[in-house]
């Protein structure tokens, strides 16, 4: 149901404002965080200790940011309550291995308690992602093309995380991570558009293209190429550095940018009076 | 079983806002925050224009998004069909809020008072409710006024004392409410009569706000 109806101030969607860059910090953080800890099973180039405690802190950090932002701090153990629908509570549960099997990592500087922390991890990453698709008040996050986008852009974090830990070590997966979560970003952005979406989302989306592109993605690519052929780490280093910051752009624009709502609708214009009813309308969606 | 409805002949709606007034002053909403309010719509070209009023609010759905949501199972629906929010155990993540498609919850972070600065009018320190803030709040259907209506004996829709405030002070009879699942209910009767959709239906989300747009085909 869409039409050429002039956006109206009120009725066509808005940026949602509930969730901010606290609420983006969560999703940065526990991106970054777990695909940092499945990097770094899959290179093997940095200890389990360093590996399971630089990921932790991520995780970590992401959950005190959006702690930072519930009305109710104090009062957060009742995240717990509703394993059976909530998307948020089974983060929050997950949560808890998470920290156990990385907490032994950094104990006892275990592989297989930071193999078993990066598997949790994988978990918790698509609780996140589903976090966002459960989100029905917001058509850019409930898409389902944006699952993957979450899963291979947190991987993509922390591959690149690990990079600039490994001193440009493990070049060639951020590589073909970074393809990746181009490729699933296009088609998101693509899906999104074909199957309607708010103005203000595609605008916003639109806006940031050409930065998530070339910073995001070409210009790490060519320095991590340019590592491997002149065997210069920094640029590997560098190129870490843009693919992780690439994906917290990712984040932040999809939660502060381009989260509009899903605004109002009529699902018929009534009689007055006489004559017929109008067709539905929909102002401020594309 | 009963399943409360609120239903809205947009042919009737005047766009008063009598509605949004009667609910502020019944549940003493923040300034800006509005549990039911009138959207004032323009469509159409030039010499085909046409002007709609369409009252809007927490839909009260059959599936409601907000409490699939809710990690502190704070969001409930009762038996009636009413979604509810215990204001003790909500723990303000705002998660419902972007759920809700139809932007009917809002979370208030500090004691607001419509004049500012200027200190707060004598109703508004009496009725402030600290339970109420940094967590979700929206439409009730007025919960209590039904609940106590229906303690006496009365009829939510058909005694005042025990009908929502909006509905109360409607001046075109464009609000109802009552009891679908009640076939000699007002609300039936005139679903039964008229053509009538609800907002966002392809969400899956079963609101239960109609709007009647005409009578019968």
């Amino acid at each position: 149901m869409t039409d050429q109806t002039p956006e109206i101030k009120g009725v066509s969607p808005w940026l949602q404002t509930n969730w901010d860059i606290r609420a983006a910090g969560n999703f940065i953080g526990g991106g970054t965080g777990t695909g940092f800890l499945v990097a770094a099973v899959f290179l093997g180039f940095l200890s389990p200790r360093l590996a399971a405690f630089v990921g932790l802190t991520f995780v970590g950090l992401g959950l005190f940011s959006v702690w930072l932002e519930i009305g109710r701090p104090w009062r957060s153990i009742n995240l717990f309550f509703h394993p059976q629908t909530s998307w948020m509570t089974r983060e929050g549960l997950v949560a808890l291995p998470l920290f156990a099997l990385g907490g032994l990592a950094v104990l006892f500087n275990s592989q297989a308690a930071l193999i078993g922390a990066a598997l949790v991890g994988l978990v918790y990453l698509y609780c996140q992602a589903r976090i966002l698709m459960a989100a029905k008040g917001i058509p850019a996050w409930r898409h389902p093309a944006l699952l993957p986008v979450m899963m291979a852009t947190g991987l993509t974090e922390g591959a690149g995380l690990a990079v600039v830990l490994a001193q440009g070590q493990g070049a060639f997966l951020l590589i073909l991570l970074i393809a990746l979560r181009f490729d699933l970003w296009r088609r998101y952005n693509r899906r999104l558009a074909q199957d309607g979406a708010p103005a203000g989302t595609l605008r916003a989306l639109a806006l940031r293209q050409k930065q998530i592109l070339i910073a995001g993605h070409i210009a790490p690519v060519v320095l991590l190429v340019l590592a491997s052929l002149l065997g210069a780490p920094f640029l590997a280093t560098l190129g870490g550095v843009l693919a992780t910051v690439a994906g917290w752009g990712i984040k932040v624009l999809l939660i502060t940018k381009a989260a509009y709502n899903q605004g109002f609708a009529l699902p018929r214009v009534p009689v007055r009076g006489q004559g017929s009813p109008g067709a539905p309308v929909k102002p401020g969606w594309a | 079983m009963t399943k409360y409805v609120l239903v809205a002949d947009l042919r009737r709606c005047v766009g008063c806002q009598t509605c949004t007034a009667a609910c502020k002053n019944s549940n003493a909403t923040a300034p800006g925050v509005q549990w039911r309010k009138v959207l004032d719509i323009e469509t159409g070209e030039f010499p085909d224009v046409r002007r709609t009023f369409l009252p809007v609010g927490c839909m009260h759905c059959d599936d409601p998004p907000c409490m699939t949501v809710c990690p502190s199972t704070a969001t409930q629906k009762r038996a009636d069909g009413i979604v509810i929010i215990d204001y003790d155990l909500c723990i303000g993540c705002a998660y419902c809020a972007v759920a809700c498609p139809y932007q009917a919850r809002f979370k208030v972070s500090d004691r607001l008072s419509a004049y500012g600065a200027a200190g707060e009018m004598a109703h508004e320190a009496a009725r402030f409710d600290p339970a109420m803030i940094g967590v979700a709040q929206k439409c009730t259907f007025c919960s209590d006024r039904i609940d106590e209506g229906v303690a006496a004996g009365l009829v939510p829709g058909k005694d005042w004392q025990a009908t929502p405030a909006c509905v109360n002070s409607c001046i075109s009879g464009a609000l109802q409410f009552g009891d679908i699942e009640d076939k000699e209910s007002l609300v039936s009767q005139l679903l039964a009569a008229n053509q009538s959709s609800g907002m966002h239906e392809d969400l899956g989300t079963g609101p239960n706000i109609r709007y009647i747009w005409d009578g019968a085909p």
